[in-house]
Parts: C-alpha cells; structure tokens; sequence
C-alpha cells in the first residue's frame, strides 16, 4: 500500500479492504440509520413558547383530558432527523427522472421566492378585495397564460390536482347536460389505455365507464369509439398524446362525432408538456382539459404533491364552471363567490373546495412562464419530444419498442418482450436502474402493452445526460439478453434499502407507530 | 433560454439520429393546420430572472401580507408563526424535487416522515388510522361524507349550519350526487339540534369544532345519537392547534376526522397549497381514501416504509377505486410534521393555551365596546362580533387603515352585522389595543 506524505493511504483499496465489514453504528458512510421521532424524542422542545396557564371557563366544558402523546425534540436534532432523512430521497435534482406520464422537469429556484414573498405566500383568502389585488391580478394573469396557450375561452383555476381537475371538467359536463334537459346521459367512454384517476373520476362524479379498446398501433381505435357513441354517452376523455406517448392523428374526428352524438370531449392534459406552445386543444374540439401545473408547468412534486390543476373549458363548458369566480369592474378584481351574485349567464356547477385554488402553485407557474415566455415554452416542448425520440431511437434496436416505428410525443414506451427468456424479470430490470444512479421509468403502465416502461425524459437534460442514461440501459439490456443475471437479482444492491416487502406491509398493515404496550396489547 | 440545456448543435445531431431533419416531422400525426404559429399566442416572449422577479414583486406589492399588518381573518386558515427550519428543510432538493414514493427503495425519506405524520394525525385526532393526506380540509370532508356512504350503505347526510359554507358546499356538490345533503340552519354562537334529524336512512352527521362561527362543540351527544341509529359521526376541525388545548374527536365518539392542517407547518398562500387531514377507525380501514404508508422490512430485514394497501386506489382499482385521488399534499404534510416534531406535546399545549389567552384577552377588549356584542360564549382562538354597523364596510374602512380586522360573515352567506375575528400567537398587545382603538372609533 502506498502511503501520503502524512501516513496517509493514498491507494484505490487492497485485498485486506475487500470485504465489507458490517460496522458498529449500523450506518454506512453517509447514509445513516434513522428511528422515527417517537423512538428519538425525549422531553426536549424546538420552541420556545411562554407557559401561559388558561382557565376552564371559556372552554365549553371540553378540554383535554391527558396527553397527545407527542414527543419532544430540540431543532437541532429537528432538523438533523429530517436531513438525514432526506438524503434517502432520488430527486430530479439529483439525477434523470424518466417517469413516464409524470414530467419530472426542472424546478427553477425563483419560482420559488416568488411563491414566498409575503404578498403572496403569507396573505389571507378573505382578507378584503383591497388588500389582494396583486394576487388576484396574478390570477387574472395566469388565466391568460393558460387559455391562450390551450386556445380556449374559460378556465375554473379551483382544482387542486389533475384528478381534482377531471372531477371539475365531468361535473361541468353534467350541469351542462342537465341545463339541456339531458341529464340521463350517463355513459362516459374511457381508453383502456387511461390513467386510472379517468375511470375512477368517471365514477366518482355518477357516471358509468365504458372502455374503448386501442388498436395495435397504440392509438384509440376511433372506430370502435364512434360506435359506441349513443343518446346515452355524455362524453368521452382521451388524453392526447395519449399515454402511449402519441399524438392522436384521429383527434378531431372523434371531437367532432362525439359533438354530433350530442356530447362533450373531455381531454386529459398531463401529457400536455409535448404540445404546449405548438399545439391548441382548443383546434382540437376540446371541450374540457386540465392541466397539472406541476407538470407542464414546474411546479415542484413535493413527494406526492401539491399540485394543481385548472381546468380549460369551451364556449359550451364556460357556463357552468365552478365558483368562485374572479371578475374585474371599474373598482378592480374581485372573486364571486355565492350563486346569487354570480354575473348574468353564469351558472356555476357547484364548488370543488374551500377558498380558490392553489395561490403558491399558481405564482410558480407563472414565474415558470414569464421565465420562458411563449417561445421558450415551445422549444421546452419540442425538445421534450426531441429527446424522447433520441432515446426511442438510441434504444429500440436493444429494448422492443411496440409502436417504434414512427416518432412518438414526450414519452418513449418500451415493453418487456425483449427480457423474454433472459431470466430477468421487468422489475428487476427496474430495480437494477436504481443501482446504476437512475429512477426507475414508469413501469407496468399504460396497461395495453405487456410489461410496459414508459420513459419521460423532459426537456431538462442536456445530451451528455441523455447519452449516459441510454448508454447505461443499453448495457443493461444487453446483459440481459446475454444471460448475464447477476446484477438483477436482488436488485438494488445499493440502495439505501433492498427490495422491500410489500406483501407483508399489505398483510399485517402497519400504519403508524405505536409504544411496546400498545403493540403487545394489540398482538 | 437558461432552463434548456441543448444547444443549437445537440439539436442537430440527436435530430441526425433520429434520421428527421426538422422539428416537425416528430408532430406528423398532429392534424394538419394545427401546429400553431408561433405568432398565433399573444404573450410575451423569455424574460430573465431579473425581470420576473420584478414583475411579480410588484404585484405581491399591491397586496397586504399578515405579518405586515395587525391580522384577525380566520375562517378556515390562521396566520400563525412557523419556526425558519421548516421551511429551510422542506426545501431541500431531495423532498422537494422527489415524485410519489413508488420505488420505495430510494424513497425511505419521503416514506418515512409520511408514517410519522400518520402518526401524528391519529394522536392528534384520536383516531386509529390516518392517511397520507388529502388536498384540504374541504376535499378532506367531502371525502369522508362519501366514505360514510359507503361504510353505511346509506346516502343522507346531516351537515351542521356550524360547518364552513365553503365546506358544505364542496360537500354538497360531490356527495350530493349521491343523496340528499341536509344543512341544518344555525344561530352564530349556539349548537342547532342535529339529534332529532338523525333517522335510519342517515349515513353521518357532519360537524365542526370549533365551529366557523368559533364556538366549541361537544360531539358526544351527537355520536352516541348518531351510532344508536346506525349513523357515522363526522367531526371537522379546521384549526388544528386547538387540540391542544381541547378533547380530542376520537374521544369524543367520532368515526372520521377531516380537518385542515395549514394551521401547523403552512403559510396563508391565499388559499392554497393547505393539507386535509383524514382519519378514522381501524374497522373502517379498506373504505378510506387516499394514500396509506406501512411499515415492512426489506431483503435484510431492515425496517423501511412503502405504500400500502394501493388496491383501494385509482391506479389499481380504477372505476372501483374509494376516490379518484391521486396526488396530495406532499410537502405540506411534510411542514406539518417537522413544525410538530418541533412543538412536541409541551410546545403544542403552549401554542394552544397561549392562542386561547390571547382570544379570551381581546373577546373582553371588543365586549366592552359600544356597538359590539360577543356572541361565542365558548371558543379557542376566534369568536364572532355583532356589530352595530355592516361588517363588510367595516372590514373595508379597517383595512384601509392598514389592520385586517377579520372576516365578515357576509362573505361566507351568512349576517351582514357579524365579523368573525381569529387571533393567534402572532397578534401583539398592540395589534388587539389598535383592532379595539380603530373598531370604537368606526361604530361611535
């Protein structure tokens, strides 16, 4: 071995370093151990409150009787607990983000101080009209941004995620059908290629599903859709590009048949990142679309959210969108929000939730937006699709590519015909990416191909990046397809955990911690 | 444009291996005349951070922020202090740039403090099991309704006149596609008899405490009402500190809690992004909404964290599925643990009993007012006033003077004379002594 000047080792490693010792501590380097906060808390506090004491007599008779039963910690083990927690996070910006469906984009920083200037992040939902003019300026702003882009009249900004948005879109398609007199239309046409939350929207706001099957090439079959089409079909939800990563070509024939059977066409916009700045649902006969701001337009996932997703409406929608609504007169904005003082014509569905929308996501898609300006959002999508087609191309010799045989959108889909045989299964081929520094794409998702793996590589990476990651799949596929199994067993062997047991959680559910006493006297 | 990485020559050259040799020919499915020109979008081209950062300044500029001004709006969200290293932590790339926890083995960050927050809430509400998080507090309650019609195999819901309207109104508008949703007319500062309407086709009743008005409820009653007829009862609390200082739900009968957490961990944001909390009974498990977080081992048998339970969810069970939620509040619930981490059970009591104090103190200050009149005999951090004057105007003149003097009820489709005013911790003796100064001088 060779030594430093100061005694110190110098080389790569030697035999006597080659077995990993399991180590005392049970942490590996930098990736720690962590118990939960109830097995670290001790009495400490993080705040520093006074000890006001307070009598019974305006309480109601309801006070508490006995401890929550939280525990205490001071913040530097606060905040030591939570960083080493989140250093067993993948993170977009860590690493590529391929999740397919899931437009894992850059986050900028200054849509981040936006969100937090006080004007905004710190400002009350019913302070007085006066007091929020900025932010409903904002919102009036962000309205213009999104109905110019997707080329349609009205937006309801209220719906907090993509479902929620889907929810607000069927539910003004009911009120419409019912102004019509129309009400019993209650079969909703649904790809079987769609996201779940389609479906389970459809149910969700009283209508029954109806699938429509896709045709080998990955596009819905408009035939079979339009012969579906009856007096009882209130409307049909396509996402386009659709979740194969395609674009429609048959899109506007099945917009104007569904119209001419007497219903509307509602689109799902979560692929709406191929598209914007070049393409306008509202050329398309959409009727009603959301968009998820945290996708398309960058606002950050948070681990599972928030989100948001307002929704575009047509001429024919416009009507009955949800309240509140922001109006503007001689005195400047202000939100509508109770039927009786909504303005002649509107008739507003109902409300999807308290206040009027997510405010902190709205400041960071419009910063995303002045950020880009109408010519950056086009290229962002042009080059979200020109990167997913490098990626099809670069790998569809060595990965089966069911519909590679012409462009797709923002998303290259891969299915698992080429493990066959290889003695590695689909999931361990996943698993052996996060090995190799990468989130696994979305996997066994859209459901019309076997074994799917949808790649989403965003317009973020650089081509150096991207050259990387194919270089890194492509060498696993062809492993794979040699026979060499090795590294996809047990799969990932470097993480900060080993595949986890996800029948067992399912099993015997575990959902919260609970003291020794507790779990013995539940065992 | 900073955000894109490749260049002119990149383009090129992937285009070069695509084997296309301009942009389009990758939209030829899109129906011809529909790639728009570029000239077709009447917005403004790229713009620097500098120059955003200036826009958007300006406009938040034009609004009053609470912590700029004596503040009393409630109603639903409170402006209470949030200690610098929440929002330090939660914007670490690692939390904030990560997606749903689907590939638990580089996810244990985010799977983790989601079991500790599940945790929390069902100590909090005394509850059994809680959730991952719903989008508010609003969903969150129209998402029980519609749970305690499917537990019940009932449709009716009975839903307290002390319920936020905007509450009732989200309730109504989902669950009501299902069955009738009977709001039950309330005088502010006094329970209605909800007892009464309980009958056998009642899947719940639905009620909040502290109510919008800001009067304590006592929810066993109601329960045991509710249970004797084969009813849930559904407890609503929209200001979570006050279980600090009061009993919780769950001792009190409830079988689900829907509340708001915004409150712990959460700025105002005008709205939104804020947490619905979701808990309930063990028993009621496999009919509750949303995400759920287990714990598991993992190959070595190491403890770690992964969803659970997912054949209740969209993305499995599609139109059968218990809602169609998908994403939630993610790094909300994330704020609201580590604010709790940091409160624990003695800094949440303190919160609690230092809110209430300060409401007791300003009821006493504005009851002795002419033209005022306390109508909340019971309350935690907010109360309603009758005033002798429209308090919408009143509002209006106050905020002019810079101090946001609550919310008029009017606003929420109730009295024209009554404002609802809320103080926390963050309000000074100076900001109550102007809110009283400011009040006499507007009602004389």
């Amino acid at each position: 071995m060779s030594l430093n000047n100061q005694g110190r080792p110098t080389g790569a490693g030697s035999a006597e370093m080659a077995s990993t010792p399991t180590t005392i501590s049970g942490d590996r380097g930098l990736d720690h151990e962590e118990k939960l906060i109830f097995e670290l808390g001790h009495g400490a506090v993080g705040v520093d409150l006074p000890d006001v004491k307070v009598a019974d007599d305006r309480l109601g008779g309801m006070r508490r009787n006995g401890a929550v039963g939280l525990p205490g910690l001071s913040e530097p083990e606060t905040i030591r607990h939570y960083v080493r927690l989140s250093r067993k996070n993948y993170a977009i910006d860590s690493g590529l983000y391929p999740l397919g469906s899931c437009t894992m984009k850059h986050n900028p920083r200054l849509n981040e101080k936006m969100a937090r200037l006080p004007g905004f992040g710190d400002l009350h939902p019913l302070a007085p009209a006066s007091a929020t003019q900025g932010a409903l300026g904002l919102i009036s702003e962000l309205m213009k941004w999104l109905t110019t882009l997707t080329g349609m009249p009205a937006v309801a900004m209220s719906p907090k995620a993509g479902a929620h948005g889907e929810l607000c879109g069927l539910l003004a398609i009911r009120a419409a059908l019912e102004a019509r007199g129309e009400g019993h239309r209650k079969r909703i046409l649904v790809p079987e290629s769609a996201h779940g939350t389609n479906p389970a929207t459809a149910a969700f706001a009283g209508f029954t599903v109806d699938e429509v099957p896709a045709k080998p090439d990955g596009h819905v079959d408009a035939d079979a859709l339009e012969a579906k089409l009856g007096p009882d079909v209130a409307a049909i939800m396509l996402t386009n590009p659709n979740t194969c990563g395609l674009f429609e070509p048959r899109v506007k024939e099945m917009a104007d048949a569904v119209h001419k059977a007497g219903g509307y066409f509602y689109c799902d916009g979560a692929n709406f990142n191929a598209i914007a700045g070049k393409v306008r649902p509202g050329d398309l006969g959409i009727d009603a679309m959301h968009i998820n701001l945290h996708k398309t337009f960058s606002t950050p996932h948070g681990g599972g959210g928030p989100g948001a997703g307002p929704v575009v409406l047509s001429e024919r929608l416009a009507a009955f969108a949800p309240l509140p609504l922001l109006v503007h007169d001689a005195k400047g904005f202000r939100l509508v929000e109770t039927r009786a003082e909504a303005p002649e014509g509107a008739q507003p569905f109902g409300r999807m939730c308290a206040f009027h929308g997510q405010m902190g996501m709205f400041t960071r898609a419009l910063s995303y937006m002045l950020s880009h300006g109408r010519d950056g959002v086009r290229q962002a999508s042009e080059d979200a699709v020109l990167s997913a087609n490098y990626i099809l191309a670069s790998l569809k010799d060595v990965m089966s590519a069911p519909f590679g045989d012409g462009p797709c959108m923002h998303e290259a889909l891969f299915d698992d015909s080429f493990l066959e045989g290889s003695g590695v299964t689909t999931l361990d081929f996943a698993k052996a990416m996060i090995d190799e520094g990468y989130h696994p794409m979305t996997m066994y998702f859209p459901l019309v191909v076997h074994g799917a793996m949808l790649i989403e590589p965003t317009e973020s990476e650089s081509k150096e990046s991207l050259d990387r990651f194919i270089h890194v799949l492509r060498s696993l596929a062809l492993e794979a397809r040699a026979g060499q199994t090795a590294r996809f067993e047990g799969a990932p062997h470097y993480a900060p955990r080993r595949r986890l047991d996800e029948t067992l959680a399912a099993r015997k559910p575990v959902l919260r911690w609970k003291p020794d006493v507790l779990k013995e006297a539940a065992e | 444009m900073r955000y894109l990485p490749l260049t002119i020559e990149d383009r090129r050259a992937m285009m070069a291996k695509i084997g296309v040799s301009e942009i389009d020919a990758l939209f030829r499915d899109v129906p011809d005349g529909a790639i728009a020109p570029l000239s077709a979008f009447n917005l403004p081209d790229t713009q620097g951070e500098l120059e955003v950062d200036r826009a958007l300044s300006r406009l938040a500029a034009k609004n009053i922020a609470a912590g700029s001004a004596p503040t009393f709006c409630g109603a639903g969200a409170y402006k209470h202090h949030v200690p610098s290293a929440v929002d330090h932590l939660i914007q670490r790339s690692e939390f904030l740039t990560s997606y749903t926890p689907y590939q638990p083995e580089i996810a244990q960050g985010t799977l983790q403090y989601l079991f500790e927050f599940q945790t929390q809430v069902a100590l909090l509400t005394g509850m059994e099991v809680a959730n991952a998080s719903l989008y508010d507090g609003s969903t969150a309650t129209a998402e029980a309704v519609l749970m305690a019609q499917r537990v019940t195999r009932r449709s009716k819901a009975i839903l307290s006149g002390g319920l936020h309207p905007h509450y009732a109104e989200t309730v109504e508008t989902v669950a009501g596609l299902f069955g009738e949703m009977k709001r039950v007319p309330v005088t502010p500062g006094s329970a209605e008899d909800l007892i009464a309407l309980i009958d056998e086709e009642t899947a719940c009743v639905v009620v909040q405490s502290p109510d919008v008005y800001g009067l304590i409820r006592n929810l066993r009653p109601i329960a045991d009402a509710a249970h004797a007829k084969g009813a849930l009862l559904i407890a609503v609390v929209t200001e979570i500190v006050s279980l600090g200082l009061l009993e919780s739900p769950g001792a009190q009968g409830a079988d689900i809690v829907a509340a708001e957490g915004q409150s712990i961990g959460n700025g105002l944001n005008f709205g939104g992004p804020y947490v619905g909390l979701f808990a309930t009974r063990e028993k009621f498990l496999r009919q509750m909404p949303g995400r759920l977080t287990g714990e598991t081992v993992d190959a070595e048998g190491r403890r770690g964290f992964v969803l659970t339970l997912s054949t209740r969810e969209q993305h499995i069970r599609r139109e059968k599925a218990t809602s169609n939620i998908c994403t939630n509040s993610g790094l909300c619930t994330l704020a609201f643990t580590i604010h709790m981490t940091l409160l624990g059970e003695e800094g949440l009591s303190r919160l609690a009993r230092l809110n209430h104090a300060k409401a007791v103190t300003l009821a006493a200050l504005l009851g002795k007012l002419d033209g005022v009149q306390v109508l909340t005999p019971a309350f935690f951090n907010e109360f309603t006033l009758k005033l002798s004057k429209p308090a919408a105007a009143v509002v209006d003149v106050l905020a002019a003077k810079g101090i946001l003097a609550g919310v008029p009820a009017s606003r929420l489709g109730g009295a024209d004379d009554l404002l609802i005013v809320a103080v926390t911790e963050t309000a000074t003796d100076e900001d109550m002594a102007a809110l009283a100064a400011a009040l006499k001088e507007i009602l004389s």
